[in-house]
């Protein structure tokens, strides 16, 4: 069985009145994103559902991506077939004895746009449920709740057959809400929080900061690579790569141990706001989780949050480690996450952190440097890159290299 | 040509030849170097151990590489003299082992170890009551061949296993260097052995590296102290497109196990449906579950072995008087003399060994290029007659 189209119904966007459109064409634009690999398929986005032609794709492996984009509630596959009664039975059994268990009830609900087809919907109905029972041993109809729901359209050109209700993640399509930076480090927390800011909307651009040589190459690749999950939900990301050496050898010099942490904190913020502004972001997005270590502490936040004025989201901030630990293993980032490789935040990290900084004092110790000269050089040294979906940096040869043995 | 020396060595696989050099061409970093290079080197170090672990069941840190089966003997019987040596002296071995497990018996007798050797039957197998008896409380070591090399027995390790559960402190080495791939593991590999030998050139991969399992929590004393690689059991920077090709060849050798031994079972069970009535010639490998599938020994009375090796040479075909490795020194002890077999028919054995690259229809061809010079050996010789 091929099925031949994917009828798309949208999630919660259907509300947003005079917004639709542009929500309707960002989501569009998102699914072809994430299916730009298959070039024979065609979209057409309607104001109520966008109906995909696959024209051959493999819908297994449309199946898949399309789980993955938000502002889908749910889709439906389907099978384009003739306008004759014949095949509309024929393709009907087909479909129905690929999933149809001894046990399941069903209803046949046909819908008629070509009126001058012969045959109404009622007889449509009766006519293939006819059919059905006469080819399937203990099937049985129902009406109200019905485990399988046989969708027939008879449009103008052709009929269409589907038989299966799938959901999506729900959401709104990235891109809607705007565009921001998400504070990534490669920990299991940020990117849940870079998932939970995409389910939003919220078009992201990872910031990562990097201590070469305190940081190995490892760290900065498994940072990418998590990207590279993430990218599954938004098609692309970008990840800026952020030069912090020279910031935290002058930081561990200069200041005294306590405020280490602290003033480090405040110079990310300083630079995920520069970065943020030059590429026309509105919000900052990071992954801490109130009172999870010593900088996540409300006063920390207070002490850290002073440097900027813009919107710091923080979509894990009340969640508990449990929750964000499933949620990165469900989005598939955990495994990753876990990997031991030193990052710029363990570098450098004082033995006893101030848990309850003075904001004063991150002021006053901070002013000791040459904040703007450290800022600007750090800013001078980013490299940004597109990160696409499942893209490989650490290993990336190790699974061609075991293809020998 | 037709080759029927495969428990000499074998012939390597194009496809682990190609991994070999893949390997050595573009993995060839240290893999204990800290740098990418040496980092990917590493993964693939893993990854052979793992599949070779996964293949044959067991974990991934139970399997060591070596430089082949005599390394691996060596370090299986000195590594566990020497670590159990306050907790007693004296080791036990079979008549009919390899010489590298027999001559590190040897050696560890000169150094002063009390060891036992166990007789063997007229098929060439230990006896249970035998180990039995030889048991006492200076024991630390058993070490029993899973299938012999010269005329293919299979000996009981089976039996042997479920007397050494009662006494767990002694390490049991099996030399397996002949038994993998002849679909007959299980026997030879059980739960209680906790050492065990292998040799990759006996299955199609290079020379030069070898496994010893060391089951998780048994000590040795490492033989070759360096930069601790292989946990410290076996220094030394580890040759790993031999030990890639050696994952690979295991992969190739175990697909398809059971069909590939009853092809090799019944390369042999032609060969001495031939020779069984034949007057002068004496079998030792008979068609029977207690011996391995790939090897047969026989020997035609009168001729002396090497005679009968050069003579298949001149048509082509490519046997082995009992041990290749022990064949250039004709008064060796051999399976055959703790055996007690006549010492004139012993000088007289050869030994095929096939493996699943040879036919039914080398057989034939074999049947019938023996059958000429056996007729002439035969009048020669009076065979046959009263």
């Amino acid at each position: 069985m091929e099925y031949t189209e994917v009828m798309v119904r949208y999630g919660e966007l259907s509300t947003k009145g005079k917004n639709r459109k542009d929500f309707i064409n960002r989501l569009a634009s998102n699914v072809e994103k994430v299916l730009k690999d298959f070039p024979q398929i065609d979209f057409h986005p309607r104001h109520d559902r966008m109906h995909i032609v696959l024209n051959g794709a493999p819908f297994a492996e449309v199946d898949k991506r399309l789980k993955k984009v938000f502002g889908i509630q749910t889709y439906s596959p389907a099978i384009k077939i003739p306008k004759a009664l014949e095949d509309i039975e024929k393709t009907s059994l087909e479909l129905m004895q690929e999933t149809f268990k001894p046990g399941m009830t069903f209803k046949v609900n046909t819908k008629r746009s070509d009126h001058k087809f012969e045959y109404d919907t009622n007889q449509l109905n009766n006519l293939v449920g006819d059919y059905l029972f006469d080819h399937i041993d203990h099937l049985k109809a129902e009406m109200k709740h019905p485990d399988l729901v046989l969708r027939i359209e008879v449009r103008q050109d052709a009929v269409y057959i589907s038989n299966q209700l799938l959901h999506g993640i729900g959401g709104m399509p990235v891109g809607t809400a705007g565009k921001a930076v998400m504070m990534l480090s490669g920990g299991i927390d940020s990117p849940v929080a870079s998932y939970l800011a995409m389910k939003r909307g919220v078009d992201i651009e990872m910031v990562h900061f990097f201590s070469p040589p305190y940081t190995t190459e490892k760290a900065l690749a498994k940072a990418k690579e998590l990207t590279g999950i993430l990218a599954n939900y938004a098609g692309k990301i970008n990840f800026i790569a952020v030069p912090f050496a020279e910031i935290q050898e002058t930081i561990k010099e200069k200041l005294p141990e306590g405020y280490l942490m602290t003033v480090q904190r405040r110079f990310m913020l300083q630079l995920a706001d520069r970065i943020r502004a030059k590429r026309g972001g509105l919000a900052i997005f990071n992954g801490e989780s109130v009172g999870q270590v010593a900088s996540q502490t409300l006063q920390s936040m207070v002490a850290i949050n002073d440097v900027t004025t813009t919107p710091v989201i923080r979509p894990v901030a009340t969640m508990d480690k449990t929750e964000i630990i499933k949620l990165a293993e469900d989005i598939g980032t955990f495994d990753l996450s876990i990997q031991p490789f030193e990052d710029c935040c363990t570098i450098f990290a004082p033995p006893r952190p101030k848990t309850k900084p003075k904001l004063d004092k991150a002021r006053e110790y901070e002013a000791r440097l040459d904040v703007e000269g450290l800022i600007q050089r750090a800013m001078d040294g980013i490299e940004v890159m597109p990160i696409y979906p499942n893209e490989k940096f650490i290993n990336d040869k190790i699974e061609e290299d075991q293809d020998l043995l | 040509m037709i080759y029927f020396d495969n428990s000499a060595t074998t012939k390597i696989d194009p496809q682990v030849l190609d991994t070999y050099n893949k390997v050595a061409t573009n993995i060839w970093g240290n893999p204990s170097s800290l740098h990418k290079m040496g980092d990917r080197a590493h993964q693939m170090l893993e990854a052979s151990r793992k599949q070779i672990a996964d293949l044959l069941g067991v974990k991934q840190h139970e399997i060591f590489f070596t430089s082949g089966g005599t390394e691996s003997n060596n370090t299986a019987i000195k590594g566990t003299a020497i670590q159990k040596r306050e907790f007693g002296k004296h080791i036990i071995t079979s008549s009919v082992e390899h010489a590298s497990v027999a001559n590190s018996f040897n050696t560890l007798e000169n150094l002063g170890w009390r060891v036992t050797r166990l007789p063997v039957d007229k098929e060439g197998r230990v006896n249970v009551n035998d180990l039995r008896n030889a048991i006492d409380s200076d024991t630390t070591l058993v070490s029993i061949m899973g299938v012999n090399n010269e005329i293919g027995t299979i000996q009981p390790i089976d039996e042997i296993s479920d007397l050494l559960e009662n006494y767990p402190t002694i390490q049991f080495h099996v030399d397996n260097v002949q038994a993998l791939g002849k679909n007959i593991w299980d026997r030879v590999f059980t739960p209680r052995v906790d050492l065990s030998s292998l040799s990759a050139h006996k299955f199609h991969a290079p020379r030069g590296i070898g496994i010893l399992y060391k089951k998780e929590g048994k000590m040795l004393t490492p033989l070759h102290d360096g930069g601790g690689q292989e946990k410290g059991l076996r220094s030394g920077t580890e040759n790993l497109p031999a030990i890639a090709g050696m994952a690979k060849a295991i992969r190739l050798l175990l697909e398809n196990e059971p069909e590939k031994a009853s092809r090799e079972a019944a390369i042999k069970a032609k060969i001495v449906d031939y020779l069984k009535d034949k007057p002068g010639i004496d079998i030792f490998s008979p068609v029977s579950d207690g011996f391995a599938p790939h090897i047969l020994c026989f020997a035609l009375e009168g001729i002396r072995g090497e005679t009968l090796v050069h003579t298949l040479e001149d048509q082509d075909i490519y046997t082995s008087t009992t041990s290749a490795c022990a064949s250039k020194t004709a008064d060796e002890a051999s399976t055959l003399v703790s055996m007690r077999i006549d010492d004139k028919i012993a000088t007289s054995a050869i030994r095929l060994s096939f493996d699943e690259t040879n036919t039914l229809e080398q057989a034939d061809e074999f049947i019938k290029v023996f059958d000429k010079i056996y007729n002439h050996f035969a009048k020669i010789n009076h065979l046959g007659e009263n």
